[in-house]
């Protein structure tokens, strides 16, 4: 089973060099750590920054620069600042090649639910909706399973919807997962110690295993 | 040139009045109108509709404007970190409408350039989407979304002059400019006012057309929500 850093680091495998990429709160924030150096990657953060930059030491913490997790952060070389409205221009205009974000459920036509629970408080979807709407390329980061042990790859989304068919791959700490353009998931790695049994009898939805599954290397 | 100084934050929004649709600029509590806001608490107003990215925290920013229950209904993307807004939703004293953050600044920038309504992807397939126009183009489903405007909007810059030019920084961008745009009177208070003419037009990034009232802000805060740093 891989903890949320390793999930973290499986994903930034999928990054490939001049891609502009958005990254949500939680473990995709995390993926950032591990994109290697040599790779030309910006990031961009929807309040309005492409380009974000490691942490800033204590010295150089700038209420003025922040990322959409309201984090304090610094720019990179070659950064652009602009407003909320086009920030989600570039993102609707499919500017943006690539988005990773967490999901509360992902179905297996790529419906995902990340944004409200009924019955609980409805903190918003803040610019979900916008990137699972535009994005290219979604990849979700989350765990297999609820922590009451339910599977989070159903056959259809329980919980409201944040977007239609939009998730093209979802990392779990058990797997990485496909999700087929017509419908269904596929597996293609297995967590290191995981058996493919195990994913099948914790993904609810459809899933398909063709061949040897190989066991994920990092 | 036109001078749109006014004294202070008790000058500009003088003429608020209750049940009246406010817009504010920031994101989370980056780029807010403090001193604005400050003022606004000192008036007795109450119905407020208040559309901004987010609703403050409990002790700072649109907060207290729900501490002192001057809000009647909250227009925004994401509204965490807020124990007395959660209450005061919870209790039905608030109303609350919640839009997608691309939607939110669209439908303000709509509001500011005279465009009535737009169709966006945003939203297709959720809740988001019931009750509103849906129509298909090149293949790919898209909902109808309408402008927003406000009687006052409150916007906070880095630098201003007497024209009403501003220039912002960082992140502290965000909503600001298309709020200045779609507000009625739009009250833009300063970090540093200068006269007009010692800004470089071609730095501005919000003209001075927008902007009714202009001031020099004081005592800023500028809380930071997550401070995060590196030890390096």
């Amino acid at each position: 089973m891989l903890n949320k850093d390793q999930i973290a680091q499986r994903i930034a495998k999928e990054v490939q060099s001049g891609q502009y990429i958005n990254l949500g709160i939680g473990i995709p924030t995390l993926v950032a750590n591990y994109i290697p150096d040599d790779l030309e990657v910006v990031l961009q953060s929807e309040n309005g920054l492409l380009g974000i930059g490691p942490f800033p030491t204590e010295d150089k913490v700038d209420p003025d620069l922040i990322n959409a997790g309201k984090q304090t952060i610094t720019m990179s070389k070659g950064s652009a600042l602009f407003n909320s409205s086009e920030s989600f221009a570039m993102i609707r205009g499919g500017h943006v090649h690539l988005t990773i974000l967490g999901a509360m459920e992902v179905s297996e036509n790529g419906d995902i639910a990340n944004w409200k629970i009924p019955g609980k408080m409805v903190k918003g979807m803040g610019g979900a909706m916008d990137l699972v709407a535009s994005a290219e390329n979604i990849i979700v980061a989350m765990q297999h399973c609820s922590k009451d042990g339910q599977s989070k790859l159903l056959k259809e989304c329980s919980l409201p919807i944040t977007g239609i068919r939009c998730v093209k791959k979802i990392v779990t700490d058990l797997a990485v997962v496909e999700v087929l353009p017509e419908g269904g998931f596929r597996l293609l790695e297995r967590a290191p110690g995981v058996s493919v049994q195990e994913i099948i009898d914790k993904t609810e939805g459809r899933m398909l295993i063709e061949g040897e599954i190989p066991e994920m290397s990092f | 040139m036109i001078n749109k100084t006014v004294a202070n934050a008790e000058v500009a929004v003088a003429d608020v009045f209750s049940n009246a649709v406010l817009m504010f600029g920031g994101f989370g509590l980056s780029g807010i109108p403090e001193n604005s806001i400050k003022a606004l608490l000192n008036k007795e107003l109450h119905g407020l509709t208040c559309i901004s990215n987010n609703a403050g925290v409990d002790d700072f920013g649109i907060g207290l404007m729900l501490q002192k229950r001057m809000v009647k209904k909250m227009i925004s993307s994401y509204v965490g970190e807020n124990a007395e807004f959660e209450r005061q939703l919870l209790s039905g004293e608030l109303e609350v409408e919640l839009i997608p953050q691309g939607t939110l600044a669209e439908r303000v920038r709509a509001g500011g350039a005279g465009i009535p309504a737009f169709f966006t992807p945003a939203g297709v397939g959720t809740e988001v989407a019931d009750g509103k126009e849906l129509r298909e183009f090149d293949g790919k489903l898209y909902l109808l979304e309408r402008w927003l405007k406000a009687d006052f909007a409150f916007v906070k810059a880095w630098k201003g002059d007497t024209a009403g030019n501003l220039i912002f920084k960082g992140t502290a961008r965000n909503f600001n400019p298309m709020m200045a745009a779609a507000g009625k009177i739009t009250i833009a208070e300063v970090e540093e006012l200068v006269p007009a003419g010692e800004l470089n037009p071609n730095e501005i990034h919000t003209p001075g057309i927008y902007v009714q009232r202009i001031f020099q802000g004081k005592d800023y805060e500028k809380r930071i929500e997550q401070r995060t740093v590196s030890r390096k």
